[in-house]
């Protein structure tokens, strides 16, 4: 049976869907973050493997034709970004502002939290780009001599920890102006809290768009300054 | 065709960003300068909204579907994730509220204070 399952070019996708699905019907049904659809998706398609017996590399087989569209979707931002142009103009220096003092505040509490923790300088180098998109990251960590596979995993978890917290980060904080939040979830959780944003409104979608990118080329600079640190 | 065509467009912008990823030796990649080939492309006129717009809807609906393999693939790095799990665990959800915060709040104070000013020049 788990065979069978293993060998399906289109099982893996369609839990990874189905689970998607139930999520969203979970979220729409309690109205509570912690039914976050893309968290339940994970969770569930763990579980299933696990129960299943099916290995990551077969689950994946299938499951990577999700990961080919990335590409051309992070391309497609470019669209609802456009569409908000005006209002990038309009509020260019608090957006630049804003993306700037997170970018250092994650540099900041990386390093010192790393301090803190007696991080070797491998492991402090390794967090450095963990709130930008995971192709700028990858890149980053590889050429400070982080490890990066768990740059990878940190990565993953920042995003979907950003995508669960960030309508209760926004309340808890006060944070009401929609250009804020998506300035706010873009700069810390890149696409994956980006499409948190883009589900919260255009506004929010288009300007966290914008923060995945203009922090992640920040990032690329900043870190390899603070890598000097430890 | 519309699908098609569109469809196509972004493909061939994804291409190009894909070709400068490999030329150009900085760590950026082929999607990151795909957004701004598209964003100048459209600014400047020579790709019209209505070429890209509705596969660009269609591409971002489903995107949060693309992190689940990502999501998933946590399972496997957990053996080397497991020693220093405390730290970055830590770590990583600190950094991730500080960040959220601060960046926020910084553009939304801008803002309301601009927005003030521009009240006063009103008046």
């Amino acid at each position: 049976m788990s065979e069978v399952l293993s060998d399906s070019a289109f099982f893996g996708v369609l839990i990874s869907i189905s689970a998607y699905g139930l999520g969203f019907l979970l979220k729409k049904k309690f109205k509570l973050a912690i039914f976050n659809p893309l968290l339940i998706s994970i969770i569930i398609t763990v579980a299933a493997l696990l129960l299943l017996n099916i290995d990551y590399d077969a689950y994946n087989e299938g499951a990577e034709y999700l990961n080919w569209f990335l590409t051309p979707a992070t391309v497609a931002l470019a669209v609802p970004l456009y569409e908000q142009l005006s209002l990038l103009r309009k509020n260019f220096a608090a957006i630049i502002l804003g993306i700037v003092s997170g970018v250092l505040t994650s540099l900041v509490c990386v390093f010192l939290m790393a301090l803190a923790f007696g991080l070797s300088h491998t492991e402090y180098v390794t967090m450095l780009p963990k709130s930008i998109t995971t192709a700028i990251g990858m890149g980053v960590s590889e050429e400070l001599g982080g490890y990066v596979t768990i740059s990878v995993a940190v990565i993953v978890i920042t995003g979907v920890l950003g995508n669960v917290i960030a309508p209760f980060i926004c309340k808890l904080f006060r944070i009401k102006n929609p250009v804020a939040k998506g300035i706010a979830i873009g700069t810390s959780s890149h696409a994956v809290g980006t499409t948190k944003a883009m589900e919260m409104g255009e506004v929010e979608g288009a300007m966290s768009s914008l923060s995945i990118a203009v922090s992640g080329i920040l990032t690329v600079g900043g870190a390899s300054i603070f890598a000097q640190f430890i | 065709m519309k699908y098609v065509k569109q469809f196509g467009i972004i493909l061939a912008i994804s291409f190009v960003g894909e070709i400068l990823n490999a030329v150009v030796p900085l760590p950026i990649p082929a999607s990151i300068y795909g957004l701004v080939i598209l964003l100048i492309l459209l600014c400047t006129g020579v790709v019209r909204l209505s070429a890209v717009g509705s596969a660009s809807k269609l591409l971002i609906e489903i995107m949060p579907l693309m992190f689940i393999p990502a999501g998933v693939g946590l399972l496997k790095s957990w053996d080397v994730l497991r020693p220093i799990f405390l730290p970055v665990a830590v770590i990583t959800v600190v950094s991730t509220v500080a960040v959220m915060a601060v960046s926020g709040r910084v553009t939304q104070a801008v803002i309301n204070r601009s927005t003030k000013r521009d009240g006063e020049d009103d008046e």
